[in-house]
């Protein structure tokens, strides 16, 4: 009998976790900027921001650039004209004229979304030790844990609070590595960035805790524009998560970060995300449209940085978290695990590229398609002229369930110096029927093996992540695949 | 350019006894190149080598009309010896020799006349430029269970009488059922700056064997495109083997659709390059059917400036369940001035197959050069022992035993 109810209370929870849970939305008054782009938007924004003058003249050039820049196509999912003058690019709660000055102020709403997310803000309630920085639509809602990073020296706020308090700090390295005309979906976010996250490790210090954004696009159409900052300091450790959920709406919405990380001399910064948006329907219906630019920064000499990512959600994938090598001997690292199923898309992979000596990079892709989903994985490895003794090795496996997906790999290797060694492999296959047949003999049913397999196959990437989030993800792996077996 | 190419395309069929039907034809190709251009690197394709670019730096201006209405000699010395062989010889893009004393006459077909269709209208502008300006299309049948006797050579001699010329040159080849061919491309120029633009389409059906060997040794100051489409029925077999070298610029473009089941495609190429050399072997291997199997290997050396640019693809349709596909690069790069570019590309809609790639590039092993000078060799020697050792792999993929050492020795004599 026992077996029995643990078993009808197993098909519940897979019912339920079948469902994309974080799909419903918060019934809250927004204010919004004029619908479209232009330059009284702009302005808009900013003067809501009360921002200082050369940010505004910055948001302006971006903008300018932009109309000279165009819409990027040679990548592999197509997607349906977007009209930028169709686009909200300012929502905030009504309630967030003035930035509530403890958690005391914020809109019951507002706690309860977070609440039913997963995510409480209350610290007293938080089991982990982790600070969070909630991003509701275009606005940071609330920052944990300020006071005992205060005591360190670390600066952890949103971008908006940082411009206001931090402007030298915000001044100086705003742009520095994504710079303002780089590509469209940048210079876009350059233009009409809203919020994000904002963190400086200062010398010598080594975060004591996993600081954490949360990502959540709330109103309908708008495009969600934040811009997070991350600057680690001579000699300092900061491991930062990111994680991102939308309410599942028909109409695809539009995601355009930007994300820039600068480590100087000896510094470390560890950069994790699991992005969860809602990849639309069943029949490929609706969708975040997730088309972010990440750049890291390896500034000093012995520098390292380190992105992971666990891509389940959107519609469509598109994004390049890439490494700069500029210090010598400064290292950069990319795990990837990239699940598509129904009809989501991803382009997706990393830029590695070599300017200093002894500079190492390693990446590992792990792709898994099913359903009618389409992936690919697109990387570069530049070792320039000057980059002696630097050392690549790629690796990127994918996984395929189904003769309707596609799993792509294209890679782009460019060597210019004699002294460095690259290698890269990759491999596509399917799950073996002995892998299966195995498992199954043990008492697992179709479902259960193949979940156990794919975590198999996605070990190398999920042991990257910081133990809370690792239990998450795995669970999101599982949840991403269901139903695609059989 | 619009204007030259005009004039010069008045003038290519002047003489000649294309029907109005095929001067339509080629006009259609050659306004589509004119709207085109040469390709640039704003192209996937071409955007490790802007041939447009290279063409205008190394040759200037470019005049497209070729006269080849008067016959030139032979230079005996072009002749690979020791060897006993069918031959073409081409000389300045005209057929001046055609020989197949080996071989029965009834069981092959040779037909020069041109049939212009629009197939292959939508490759590149290089092959509408192809199509707009080729004189002669030659088609060579080998007919059902023939087999060649002796090898096929294929001469592609240049003498000093051309110049900033552009060359175009076209072959067909049928393989019908169960026949097989071992075709030798053996690239001679004397010439300097021309840009040698060569299309050659295989059909090889059912049980037939294609050996295509394609050998560039001679050092040259000409820039060359080969594209070789091969078709390929079922339990066919394709062997292709690139020697990449002597030209300042050649790219082998290699498209191949494996339509049969149990067909099967290998393709190994060898670059060793110095002196701001520029080459390209880019590959598309089209797995179209269930157990279909390719293979690819490709090994680089270079030196002094050199570039060499590998783009290799795979392409699995939802399908082409059960296909094995595999390929591998390898590069040494000698000095800092190299460089060398991979895109090796998988592109896969089918869930039960095997398919990898592998790619690798560096320096020679420190390790392997101290072991040998420790058993005496020369740092010299101990060089040129491993990097003989290092493209040995791909020349001993040769199937064909003769064949294998007539490159083995052509290859060594060169280093």
């Amino acid at each position: 009998m026992k077996i029995e109810s643990s078993q009808t209370s197993r098909e519940k929870e897979i019912e339920n976790l079948k469902k994309y849970k974080y799909g419903f939305s918060t019934d809250i008054e927004s204010t919004k900027a004029p619908k479209g782009l232009s330059e009284e938007v702009i302005k808009f924004i900013s003067n809501i921001k009360k921002e200082p003058q050369w940010l505004l003249d910055w948001r302006l050039k971006a903008y300018h650039r932009l109309k000279a820049l165009k819409e990027p196509n040679w990548q592999k999912p197509k997607y349906p004209k977007i009209d930028y003058q169709d686009l909200y690019y300012y929502s905030a709660p009504k309630s967030f004229k003035e930035k509530p000055k403890s958690l005391d102020d914020l809109d019951p709403k507002l706690l309860e979304t977070y609440k039913k997310l997963g995510i409480p803000l209350q610290e007293q309630k938080r089991l982990n030790n982790i600070a969070v920085d909630a991003v509701f639509d275009s606005v940071s809602v609330a920052t944990t844990f300020k006071d005992k990073l205060t005591e360190k020296g670390i600066i952890f706020c949103s971008i908006s609070e940082a411009v206001q308090k931090h402007p030298e700090l915000v001044k100086k390295y705003l742009g520095s590595v994504i710079p303002l005309s780089d590509h469209f979906f940048a210079t876009l976010n350059s233009a009409v960035f809203t919020d994000g996250s904002f963190v400086y490790v200062p010398p010598g210090v080594k975060c004591p805790m996993e600081l954490s954004t949360y990502f959540r696009i709330n109103a309908s159409d708008t495009g969600q524009f934040e811009r997070t900052l991350i600057i680690a300091d001579k000699g300092s450790y900061v491991s930062y998560l990111e994680g991102c959920t939308a309410p599942m709406r028909d109409e695809n919405q539009l995601h355009a970060a930007n994300v820039e990380l600068v480590a100087l001399d000896d510094a470390e910064i560890k950069y994790s995300t699991v992005q969860n948006w809602y990849p639309g329907d069943k029949d490929g219906k609706g969708g975040i449209y997730n088309f972010v630019t990440k750049r890291g920064l390896c500034k000093g000499k012995n520098s390292k940085i380190s992105w992971t990512q666990v891509e389940t959600g959107s519609a469509i994938t598109w994004k390049y978290p890439s490494c700069i090598l500029k210090g010598d001997n400064s290292i950069g690292e990319f795990y990837s695990i990239a699940i598509t199923n129904n009809h989501q898309k991803a382009d997706t992979g990393t830029k590695m590229i070599h300017l200093g000596k002894n500079t190492k990079s390693k990446i590992i892709s792990k792709g898994i398609s099913a359903g009618f989903s389409d992936m690919t994985y697109r990387g570069l490895v530049d070792i320039s002229k000057k980059a002696n003794n630097s050392r690549n090795y790629t690796q990127c496996d994918s996984l395929l369930m189904g003769n309707k997906c596609g799993a792509h790999t294209i890679p782009y290797i460019k060597n210019k110096n004699s002294d460095s060694n690259l290698a890269h492999e990759a491999t596509t296959s399917k799950i073996s029927e002995e892998q299966l047949h195995y498992c199954q003999q043990r008492g697992l049913n179709s479902e259960e093996a193949v979940g156990l397999i794919v975590n198999g196959f996605c070990k190398e990437v999920l042991q990257q992540l910081p133990m809370e989030f690792a239990v998450e993800a795995q669970k999101l792996v599982g949840i991403s695949l269901e139903g695609s077996v059989g | 350019m619009e204007e030259r190419l005009k004039i010069d395309f008045e003038k290519s069929f002047k003489n000649s006894s294309f029907s109005t039907k095929n001067i339509n034809i080629k006009k259609e190709f050659l306004n589509k190149f004119i709207k085109e251009g040469l390709p640039n690197k704003s192209l996937e394709n071409w955007k490790f080598s802007d041939i447009s670019q290279i063409i205008k730096k190394e040759i200037g201006d470019l005049s497209f009309y070729n006269d080849i209405s008067a016959p030139s000699k032979i230079d005996p010395s072009i002749y690979l010896n020791g060897l006993e062989q069918n031959s073409i010889v081409f000389v300045n893009g005209r057929p001046e020799k055609i020989d197949f004393q080996f071989e029965e006459k009834n069981k092959l077909e040779i037909l020069d006349d041109f049939e212009l269709n629009k197939d292959y209208s939508d490759i590149n502008s290089l092959i509408n430029l192809n199509n707009a300006f080729v004189d002669k299309s030659f088609k060579i049948v080998v007919k059902e269970n023939y087999s060649f006797k002796k090898p096929l050579v294929i001469y592609h001699y240049t003498n000093k009488k051309v110049k900033s010329k552009n060359i175009n040159l076209r072959l067909n080849f049928i393989l019908e059922k169960n026949s097989s061919l071992k075709l030798i491309d053996v690239l001679n120029d004397a010439s300097e700056k021309n840009f040698i633009n060569t299309f050659y389409n295989f059909k090889i059906n059912q049980d037939a064997i294609l050996k295509n060997y394609k050998i560039d040794i001679k050092n040259n100051s000409n820039i060359k495109y080969i594209f070789t489409n091969i078709e390929q029925e079922k339990n066919s077999l394709s062997e292709t083997f690139i020697a990449s070298s002597g030209s300042d610029f050649i790219k082998n473009e290699i498209n191949c659709n494996l339509n049969g089941e149990h067909s099967s495609a290998f393709v190994n190429g060898i670059f060793s390059l110095n002196k701001q050399k520029h080459h390209e072997i880019r590959t598309s291997i089209n797995h179209l059917t269930e157990h279909t199997k390719s293979s690819q290997l490709i090994k680089s050396v270079l030196e002094n400036d050199a570039k060499a640019v590998y783009q290799g693809k795979i392409y699995v349709s939802s399908k082409a369940q059960k296909t094995d596909g595999y390929q591998l690069s390898k590069a040494i790069l000698l000095d800092e001035t190299t460089e060398f570019n991979a895109k090796p590309e998988l592109e896969i809609y089918a869930d039960d197959v095997k398919c990898s790639h592998g790619s690798a590039s560096g320096s020679l092993n420190e390790n392997s050069i101290f072991y040998l000078m420790s058993r005496g060799l020369n740092y010299k020697e101990a060089k040129e022992l491993l990097i003989s050792g290092f493209l040995l792999d791909v020349i001993e993929k040769i199937t064909d035993s003769e064949i294998k050492s007539l490159i083995k020795k052509m290859i060594g004599s060169q280093e």
